[in-house]
């Protein structure tokens, strides 16, 4: 049986007297591309704070590469790498000043920086604009660095939160092709969120829909359509949450403003 | 190794500066202009009501003038790691809060220490010179405290606002009044009761009036009252923060 790298249990997360996460559960082997999948409000991205120590729950456990994520957090800190929904470069530094400070901020000895910065800005084809400032960069090409800059200190679990959000179709299909291209050669293992379902059953081996704060439904493609006698994941997703359109509710009154700044930058 | 963590967070703070060329020009338009119009404006009635050298009176207010709005003002810096998710990557890294606010606080008081000295430079041009060298080195000491406090007051107020608009209010309401009521402008002898007042609860006048007693050997509370209230603001100044930015959520 494979290793349990990432597990969640009955894990609930409120704010006042609303429950944005109500007790879930669930386990993530080491290697396996993990989609998490849910309407606007349904708890993931809270999860997706929780889980990379940036919310603490509740109530729960969240274990990450063997560490308590709220009792043990640098040690779970240097287990994840994580693109983040909204862009999180500086963009007055380079693509390379970037990279040394994470490097350092993730302590990477100083002698060992130059050669793994070398080899991820390859990883991503960002070498040759190495020296450039990030606000001469496309949207493509900061989420590729965000990759790169997440998977520097060699994480065991790489999140990416709606990581092609306002991206254009090729930019959307040669970053999958990375985070196969990781899951395949190093066993990276990838827990991602998104809202282009294609995507999730493209690249996934397991989804989770998560609603109203709860996971409704968990398994490939070809199971959750057998439980839900559909015929695509879609019909699947919708028949699990319903049709109606959610309102984004959300525990930070920027989210929206940052939504709506972060498409107008990378459109 | 942790020293390294505050240096690259230094580093980062110096090179967004010297890369962003009208942060420079825009925060020493403002003491230039001072230096102009208060300075040549009102030191000739000033010099005419017998109270000596305006520019003199003048120059330690305009250094403490600069830092104060550079100090604050840098917090913007933290504003804008906030709401453009710069932040997200710090305070997911294996890395204490504490040591990510000094290492970016002391890149912030840096800047604002040059900018102090680029004033106290420019000074000369209009004029000014220190009563006595030997004091120089102190008033220096001074600056680097002032604006280490001025800075931290700064990130305080970044973490507890949520945007820009919010900043600018703090501005209007705590910074503007803060200078135009601290006895940089003008001397505190015979000022009205409630301006008084004011002035005394105000920290910003005894910076300015460290200053200028070493600058200038002219003196309001006198140095040791000064040095006082500015280590119980120093103090306060770190303390808020610490707190606000340990609460900051993304």
């Amino acid at each position: 049986m494979s290793e349990i790298i990432l597990s969640a249990k009955d894990v609930v997360k409120k704010f006042g007297n609303i429950t944005a996460v109500d007790g879930i559960s669930f386990d993530v082997k080491k290697g396996e591309i993990f989609a998490f999948l849910g309407p606007n409000g349904a708890g993931k991205s809270t999860t997706i704070k929780m889980l990379t120590t940036m919310l603490r729950p509740t109530s729960g456990l969240l274990k990450l590469a063997g560490h308590d994520v709220t009792t043990e957090r640098d040690s779970a800190r240097k287990s994840f790498g994580i693109v983040f929904q909204d862009p999180s470069l500086d963009e007055e530094l380079s693509a390379v000043e970037n990279m040394e400070l994470h490097a350092t901020l993730y302590r990477i000895p100083k002698k060992e920086q130059p050669q793994r910065i070398e080899e991820m800005l390859k990883l991503v084809e960002l070498w040759d604009r190495k020296g450039s400032l990030i606000k001469t960069f496309s949207g493509g090409m900061r989420r590729r660095l965000e990759i790169a800059r997440g998977l520097l200190h060699e994480p065991k679990v790489l999140f990416l939160d709606e990581p092609t959000l306002g991206l254009d179709t090729q930019t959307r299909n040669t970053m999958w092709r990375y985070v196969k291209k990781l899951s395949q050669e190093k066993g990276m293992t990838i827990f991602f969120t998104t809202h282009y379902l294609d995507e999730a059953e493209d690249v996934a081996e397991t989804i989770a829909i998560i609603d109203h704060g709860k996971i409704v439904a968990r398994g490939t493609t070809e199971e959750l359509c057998k439980q839900t006698e559909t015929k695509s994941l879609e019909e699947a997703y919708l028949k699990l949450t319903g049709k109606e359109i959610r309102e984004e509710s959300t525990n930070n009154d920027g989210l929206n403003f940052k939504m709506s700044l972060r498409n107008s930058r990378l459109r | 190794m942790d020293l390294n963590i505050i240096y690259v967070l230094w580093l980062r703070q110096i090179r967004r500066y010297y890369r962003s060329g009208s942060r420079l020009l825009g925060t020493l338009g403002q003491p230039i202009l001072l230096l102009l119009a208060l300075g040549y404006g009102i030191g000739a009635i000033y010099r005419r009501a017998g109270e000596g050298n305006y520019i003199q009176f003048l120059v330690p207010g305009v250094i403490t003038q600069t830092v104060l709005l550079s100090g604050i003002f840098w917090g913007i810096i933290i504003l804008q790691d906030k709401r453009f998710g710069f932040l997200s990557e710090l305070l997911v890294a294996p890395v204490s809060r504490l040591k990510i606010l000094i290492g970016s606080a002391l890149g912030g008081a840096t800047i604002s220490i040059l900018q102090g000295i680029l004033v106290f430079a420019i000074a000369f041009v209009f004029g000014f010179r220190p009563y006595h060298w030997i004091n120089v080195p102190l008033a220096f000491a001074i600056l680097v405290f002032m604006c280490l406090a001025l800075t931290s007051f700064g990130a305080g107020i970044a973490s507890s606002v949520d945007d820009f608009q919010g900043f600018q209010g703090i501005n209007n309401l705590i910074v503007l009044p803060m200078f135009f009521l601290s006895g940089a402008l003008y001397p505190l002898n015979n000022v009205p009761t409630f301006l008084k007042i004011i002035t005394t609860i105000n920290p910003v006048s005894y910076m300015v009036d460290s200053l200028r007693f070493l600058l200038a050997n002219q003196t309001h509370f006198g140095l040791g009252k000064d040095l006082i209230v500015m280590s119980i603001t120093f103090v306060v100044a770190i303390a808020f923060a610490v707190d606000r930015f340990n609460k900051v959520q993304m």
